[in-house]
């Protein structure tokens, strides 16, 4: 026992005289001196984050690598040993992954078109989007000033004669009503925070009350935009009930005929004199009531997808058709994805329901000028639904004339025959 | 004009009552994304 306590004294002490200079041999990143071929000063920083500069030299000391743990660890790298397969099915499938709840999104681990979505709806959609709207505004403002207000040629005559019962207004304004609500909303969800918030990262002249004020904007425009989310998600439910309102009012007559290419050989009206006839739409009344039913369906539809997340994947299977179609090879493209991430048919439905949504708001706000201050008499078809008779007659001569003649005949006549 | 403005009240009381009628039908997210096994009341 003397021997054995003897050796064990004799270890602490020599482990007493070790321990120092292990921990002096021990030297930590930081203690390291920057060799001076990677040694970078403010100016190399600013130069390389304005692009002009060297490519930096990684410390290697300092990697990534060089901190994780080591392969034996539990939360260690594979290293060499990295799994290709296992990476490329997280982030190109949902293979091998389980989930207890949430859904098919749930599985996703990675999303690597996530940034694509981001970039193309902050760049090009917000970018062309607004443009669209500025280039139709600055089109009707130069048709104002070239060709001025549409006057009744030959005056108002003072005789009323019913256009739209009270019905067709109501089905009218609730879909008018619902969807420039919808449009200022959803044009303020995509511009806010880009021409509202000054971004303190980027804005180096800012002081710190500038900052401090910069944040309080932002907590105010966060706020308007839940506001703005609630408006747009629950008045959409007005914009399609008025939608299938008016199809039912209108589909008859608005189905094309020869009349309509008589108009618009005549430009309805603009190129020779006289206005070309028309029945109760004329072939550009024709063309905005389409375009409402055709895009107004395709935003309701995407929007419905957008409603419900992950619930109404489509674009895959649309794809899929338009691949087979050939449609992608018409427009010299590549075929369109046809494997989808859940997250990526909600970016698809976004991207479509916004470049469409503006294609119709373009339409509409010259569907606005024409109704209001583009031509005299045309809002009353609208406002108190009798339009003046010299109007009618001038604008939609045809349905005049069937309903003079069915009042003739005694029959009960409708406002729309 | 009394068209338009019952239409823009129709819109307005659309709007307020969707959210009732959605959660009514089960529609509501907590619904939607939480299991079988999940007491939301």
């Amino acid at each position: 026992m003397r021997v054995l306590r003897e050796i064990a004294i004799g270890m602490l002490a020599a482990l007493a005289f070790a321990l120092p200079a292990t921990a002096q041999g021990v030297s930590t990143p930081a203690d390291q001196p920057v060799p001076p071929e990677i040694q970078q000063s403010l100016d190399d920083i600013l130069a390389r984050q304005a692009g002009t500069g060297e490519r930096r030299q990684p410390r290697d000391f300092d990697s990534a690598a060089e901190q994780a743990s080591g392969i034996s660890n539990q939360l260690g790298t594979l290293g060499g040993a990295s799994d290709a397969e296992v990476w490329e099915a997280l982030r190109f499938g949902t293979s091998g992954v389980k989930v207890s709840a949430g859904g098919d999104q749930a599985r996703v681990v990675m999303q690597d078109r996530g940034m694509w979505w981001h970039e193309y709806r902050d760049g090009p959609l917000a970018t062309y989007g607004g443009y669209l709207l500025l280039a139709m505004i600055g089109l009707l403002v130069l048709f104002y000033v070239l060709r001025g207000r549409i006057r009744i040629s030959g005056g108002p005559s003072g005789e009323k004669i019913l256009r739209f019962t009270a019905i067709e207004r109501f089905g009218h304004w609730l879909l008018a009503g619902s969807f420039i609500l919808l449009g200022i909303t959803g044009l303020f969800s995509l511009y806010a925070r880009k021409v509202m918030l000054p971004d303190p990262g980027t804005e180096s002249g800012l002081n710190t009350e500038e900052v401090i004020m910069a944040r309080q904007d932002g907590a105010l425009v966060e706020t308007l935009l839940l506001a703005s989310k609630w408006v747009h998600n629950n008045v959409s439910w007005a914009f399609m009930i008025a939608l299938v309102m008016v199809f039912v009012f209108w589909v008859v007559h608005n189905i094309p005929n020869k009349t309509d290419l008589k108009w618009f050989a005549q430009g309805g009206g603009i190129i020779g004199k006289g206005h070309p006839p028309a029945k109760k739409f004329n072939g550009g009344q024709k063309i905005i009531f389409w375009s409402v039913i055709l895009f107004g369906a395709s935003i309701s539809i995407t929007g419905l997808s957008l409603l419900f997340p992950f619930e109404l994947p489509m674009f895959a299977k649309t794809f899929v058709i338009l691949n087979d179609m050939g449609v992608p090879g018409l427009l010299g493209m590549d075929p369109y994805p046809t494997q989808l991430a859940p997250h990526e048919e909600m970016q698809f439905a976004q991207l479509w329901h916004a470049i469409v949504a503006f294609v119709l708001m373009a339409i509409i706000i010259a569907h606005i000028y024409i109704g209001t201050v583009g031509m005299e008499g045309a809002f009353d078809a609208m406002g108190d639904g009798e339009v003046d008779l010299n109007w009618a007659k001038e604008h939609h001569s045809l349905w005049v004339e069937e309903v003079q003649a069915a009042d003739k005949s005694g029959a009960q006549a409708t406002p729309a025959e | 004009m009394r068209a338009m403005f019952a239409a823009f009240a129709a819109v307005i009381i659309i709007a307020i009552a969707a959210p009732f009628v959605l959660e009514q039908f089960g529609f509501s997210s907590a619904e939607r994304y939480s299991a079988s096994d999940v007491r939301l009341d």
